[in-house]
This record gives C-alpha cells, structure tokens and sequence, in this order.
C-alpha cells in the first residue's frame, strides 16, 4: 500500500516536473516558414516534383506555340517512342546511380547484345527465342563483369564502365565485322526482334509495343526498389554503404545484383532498339551511355547516391523528347535543340544540390 | 621477381626493337584513319593494305578512338615521323587542329595526302583524295527531279543532314543535292540558308539509323506531305524509312542517299532507297598509297583533277529506276563494287 502511494506520489512529481516544462512540444511545426523554405521542403520530399513541373510547362509553351500539331495524340505518342531506348537504359542507369556509381557502358551492352540476338538469328540460323535468350544471357554476363570489377576488385564504378564501354564496344566491333543486318534480313529470320516495333492505335495515337514495355519495366523496377527487401538495401546502399552494412545488409551482393540486372535491363533497350529502327547496326547507341545519364539527372536523381525515384528517369527522359520534339516542330536550328539540354542539365544538377542542403 | 620482371621486359623491348629495325627494309607508308570502327575506312585500310603489299612496302595504320579525335591522330603523326616514314595517309578528324601536325610531317620530308576529308586549308596537305561530294549529291538531285517530272515544281523535301557543324562532306551533298534537283542554293558553303518554299526543313541524323528515324518523324510532323528525302548516308536512309513505313508513306516516298556501303545498295535493291551515289573508299587508300611509292622513287607529287582542287577518286549512281540522260548503274552491278 505504502508502495503505491510513493508510485503515485512519484507519478504526481512526474506530471508536475513535465507540467512545467508547457506544452511546447510541437512547436517546431508552427513556426513561420518563408516560401523558399516551404519549396525547399516540397522538394526534398517529393524528388519527382521539379522535373514534372518543367514537363508540365514545357509541354503547356509547346502546345501554345505550335498548336495541334504538338498536342496531337499522335505527336505525344511519336514523343514517347523517341524517348524509348534512352528511357530502357535510364533504368539500367539509375539503379546504378542510386548505389552512388555510374555507368558508361550502358550504350556498348546495348549495342552488343543487339548484334549478338541479330548474329544469332539471322546469321547462325537459330530460333528466334532462343537469339532472344543468347542476347539475354550476355547483358547479364556484361553486368556481371561490370560488377565482379567494382565489387571484388573495388575499382570505382566509374572507371570500371569507362573501359567496359571500350571493351564491349571493340567486342561489338569485332563480332559484328562492322555489318549492318538489315531490315529485311530480320524479317525474315526472326520476326520476335521486330516484336517491339509494332504498335496499337488508340485515339489516333501510336504505341508501340516497345514504348508499353518500357512503362511497364518503369513499373516493375518501382515496384521492386519501393516494395521489396532488396529495393530497399539498394536506397540503404547507395546512402550510405558503411551504416548499410553495419545494419546488417550485404551490400556487395547488393551492387553485385544491381550491376547484373542493369546489363539484362540494357538488354531489354537492345530488343526494343531493333524494333525501332529495324536493322541490327554495330554504329547505334554511341552516344547514348551520356543520353541515359542526361535522362537521370534531369529526372531529380541525386548523382551522389540513395535519393531519387524510378517514375524521375521516365520524366526526365520525356523532357528532353519533348524540347527536341517541341523545337523541331517549331523549326527552331538544331543546335539550340542541344543548347537547351545542356541548359536543362545545368538546371537539374543545380536544383539538385540545393534540394540535398538539409 | 622484379628482377626476373626487368629481365623479361628489357628482353621483350629489345625483341621489339630489333623486328622494327628489320621492319624498316622497306619503305614504310602509314594510314590515319578518323576510327577503325566505321565499314568506310575499313575499307580504306584494305585497300591500302593490298597495294602496299604488292608494291613491297610497309604499311602501318592508326586510328583515332572516336569521330573527332584529334589527340590520338597528332600522336600517330609524330610516330610516323619518328620511324622514318615516306608519307602519311590521313582522313583528318579535326581538319584544320591537325595542320601544325601535319606541317612537321611535311618539313620532314613526308608526302601527306589527305584522304576522303580535305585539311583546312586544304593545301596544308601535299594533295587530297577524295569523292567529289558535291557531285555526288548533285546526281541524287537530278535523278530526283527526274523521278518526279512535272511534280518537281510542287515537292515537299526534307534534308536529314550528319550534325550541326556544317562539316565540308555534309555541306557539299546537302548544296550539291539541292542544286542538282533545281534549287537556288545561295551560300554553297552553308547548310540552311536557302528560302525555297519546297525545303520543309533540316535535321540532324548524326549518319545512324536510330537518328534518321527522329529527323524524319520530326520533320513529318512538321510537314505530312514529304515526298522527297535527302540522307546524308545510308543509315540514315535506313531509319527514315522506318518512320515512313511506321506511317503506311513507304510507298509513295522517294528516299536518296549517298556512300554505295553493301547494306545501302541491298536497300536500293529491296525499294528502300530510290538511288544513292556511290563512293570508293577502297581505291582512295590504294591510289594514296600508289602516289607515297611514286613520290619516294621519283619525287613527282599527285595532280589535282581538272577543275578542281582535289584527286577526284569517283562516284556512281546506283539505281534500279534510271532516268535518261543520268548514268547509272543497277543494284546487281552495285554489290560488285560496294563496300562494308
């Protein structure tokens, strides 16, 4: 009994003690904040919003300049398919920037296994599924090596791709002999490989298949790095590898995985670059390792790792389709079409280490 | 080890030596190509290979690492100068950043000839060799304006164009197409400054297919009734018709191109394109090497063609729909002397 009055008594001294102290508890959330803070903020939470915002108002100038030409169902479906390829690799390429690296042979994976499924069809005769699996097999086997390099022998992911891009490029090149397989030839041999260039109208516009496959590669990888254990070790990853690991995830297999799903995902952009343009061609892709990169950045994701999101890459890669649509449509020089991408770039990157100030 | 490592690596290096030293017998030729990936100078260093084998001489090629590598072609220079060469075959690819290069190569005593892409100024180089590509789109007009008769005056053209620095080989097909199909072209040394109601526009294919295809989307929206279209090269071509096909005008399109690669006169064969000119890369190396023999027994330095301040190494027509009073040759004939 004797003890329960001194717990009471304490309780009594407790309440008395946090009385006291007021109810100022939440009162960080109350005080004033001028708009740039609240911006800052908005930003900060929400790393897709900036870009949106500049798809919005592009694509908003863009219908005002030029009209129904630009707005047409059919333009903005024309759009999307441009942007296909480089939307594929800016997959690839932000999950390997979300572990804080970057690759460079995004571009040469692609190329390679496109001739590789081409060759495989078209020149060694076999089924067209099983060319499909062959490209499959060696961007898995591309990322491997990127991966086996950066985890095992530690080499900075930068430098790592920055040979592996020449390495695959030269193996392109030397498999390939430098022959373009053509449009025909594909036909013919392996239909499967053209599988991405067909396309559905709805409403006037045109999606091909591989536009589809492209969101629906956006939704499984978002899918995967916002709801599964293994997206979130790579966020865990790419913020911060030491306390990643001190919380128990092994962050080599991690990368390792990462680097391995990035080559088949590149893969994927092969089979969806031999829809687009017909032909198998050993000169595709040069520059789109640094288009991939421009897509990502412009999509809000942090180039120093762990901030990001996949739905960004999409409409950073639909930014630039959209200014070199929208400027082409409006008869602007094509020079000032790369001005404004690189203008845009600068913007992103700005943007971004202002929103990453805490 | 180290020892070992040292031994092995002085034994390696004086190996080296002494196979360069036995090498040096014969009179040695080199050949700079812009990159060694392109089918156009792999052809080239076939050509030059086989001439310089049967006129017993060495050849040693070089190549940049991409389309405008100037650092890597300056590196080869100073290499051939240093091993005693004779001359130097270069397809510059930075035409005018490579002439202090190519000045000590010549104070040297080495005959340079530039090939495909003339240096600027052009006669920084001994002599140049070269495709008249002037030329070569003016015939691709011509038969186009041919193709089309009386609807001629009434064409919808697009130019999908290689990129935005109205390089000299992009310039003169663009100028040389639009004068051969009628059109007043102002400035021949510049891409775009022509008025004429029939031109939709102009956009870059940086030379590959998946480009070609965007200029020629583009350009669609731009304008739906193209009926006339000018590539910079055969992948190009490649692409735009992709997007012509992607929106059922295949058909009723004319698609020319210029270069006579394999894959292109295939394409001419299957309707893709309607007629190209073709170019010879081949014997523009293996003339180049024939002149660097000539020019160390004799000291006679190579002509300029007539009427012009280059060795004109040829072009072709290749179409299967001739007009009369165009020469031409059919695809059949084409595959026999395409190259890549």
């Amino acid at each position: 009994m004797s003890n329960a009055s001194t717990a009471n008594n304490n309780m009594a001294e407790h309440e008395r003690v946090a009385d006291s102290a007021g109810g100022a508890v939440a009162n960080f959330a109350t005080e004033q904040l001028s708009l740039v803070e609240r911006a800052h903020r908005f930003f900060h939470s929400n790393p897709v919003a900036a870009p949106a915002i500049v798809l919005l108002m592009a694509v908003l100038v863009f219908s005002m300049v030029i009209g129904e030409r630009f707005l047409s169902p059919f333009n903005l479906s024309l759009i999307l398919q441009q942007v296909t390829i480089i939307g594929i690799l800016g997959i690839a390429q932000t999950l390997i920037i979300l572990t804080a690296g970057i690759d460079l042979s995004v571009g040469a994976i692609m190329v390679l296994t496109s001739v590789i499924m081409g060759k495989t069809a078209v020149m060694l005769g076999f089924p067209p599924v099983i060319a499909f699996m062959a490209g499959m097999a060696a961007g898995a086997f591309c990322g491997w090596i990127n991966g086996i390099l950066v985890t095992v022998l530690r080499l900075p992911p930068f430098i790592v791709t920055l040979g592996t891009w020449n390495i695959f490029f030269a193996l392109n090149l030397w498999y390939s002999q430098s022959e373009t397989i053509r449009y025909k030839a594909i036909a013919e041999a392996a239909p499967l490989l053209h599988w991405t260039g067909q396309s559905i109208d709805i409403l006037g516009a045109k999606l091909t298949y591989g536009s589809l496959l492209m969101i629906g590669l956006f939704a499984l990888v978002w899918y995967a790095l916002n709801w599964t254990p293994w997206g979130r070790h790579v966020y865990a990853t790419g913020d911060d590898p030491a306390a990643a690991k001190l919380a128990g995830i092994r962050t080599e297999r991690v990368l390792m995985s990462v680097y391995v799903v990035a080559g088949v995902i590149c893969a994927i952009g092969a089979w969806a670059l031999i829809g687009r343009i017909g032909s198998v061609s050993p000169q595709a892709g040069m520059m789109a390792n640094l288009d991939s990169i421009t897509a990502v950045v412009i999509g809000g994701c942090s180039l120093f790792g762990g901030r990001g999101a996949i739905w960004g890459t999409l409409i950073g890669a639909l930014v630039v389709g959209v200014f070199r649509n929208g400027l082409a449509l409006a008869g602007v020089d094509v020079l000032w079409q790369e001005f404004t991408v690189g203008l845009l770039i600068i913007v992103a990157v700005a943007m971004d280490q202002w929103i990453r100030k805490a | 080890m180290k020892l070992k490592a040292l031994a092995a690596a002085a034994m390696f290096s004086a190996a080296a030596l002494s196979s360069s030293a036995f090498a040096a017998d014969k009179p040695v030729v080199g050949l700079i190509t812009k990159t060694n990936t392109n089918p156009f100078f792999v052809k080239m260093r076939e050509g030059a290979k086989e001439m310089a084998d049967d006129m017993g001489v060495e050849l040693r090629t070089f190549a940049g690492k991409f389309d405008g590598d100037n650092q890597s072609q300056v590196q080869a220079v100073e290499n051939l100068i240093a091993s005693g060469a004779k001359g130097i075959l270069i397809t510059p690819s930075d035409p005018e950043a490579i002439v202090p290069a190519i000045d000590r190569a010549r104070a040297a005593g080495l005959l340079v000839i530039a090939l495909d892409t003339p240096l600027s100024p052009a006669d920084a180089a001994d002599a140049t060799f070269a495709t008249d590509n002037f030329k070569a789109g003016e015939m691709i007009g011509q038969w186009a304006k041919a193709q089309l008769g009386d609807k001629a005056a009434t064409a919808k053209i697009a130019m999908l164009d290689l990129n935005t620095s109205q390089i000299t080989v992009d310039v003169a097909r663009d100028q040389g197409f639009l004068k051969g199909f009628g059109i007043d072209i102002k400035n021949p040394n510049r891409i775009g400054d022509e008025n004429d109601p029939r031109i939709v526009g102009h956009d870059v294919t940086q030379g590959a297919e998946e480009g070609g295809r965007r200029a020629m989307e583009n350009l669609l929206q731009r304008d739906h009734e193209i009926n006339v279209v000018y590539t910079i090269n055969e992948p190009a071509a490649a692409g735009a018709y992709e997007a012509l096909r992607a929106v059922g005008r295949q058909n009723d399109v004319l698609v020319v191109s210029v270069d006579g690669g394999c894959p292109g006169v295939e394409n001419i064969a299957d309707g893709v394109i309607g007629a190209t000119s073709m170019q010879f890369p081949l014997r523009m190396a293996s003339m180049g090497v024939e002149a660097i023999v000539e020019y160390a027994k004799t000291g006679k330095k190579p002509q300029a063609s007539e009427g012009l301040d280059f060795v004109n190494t040829g072009v072709e027509l290749i179409t299967d729909s001739p007009v009369d009073g165009i020469e031409s040759k059919t695809s059949k004939q084409g595959l026999n002397s395409c190259w890549g």
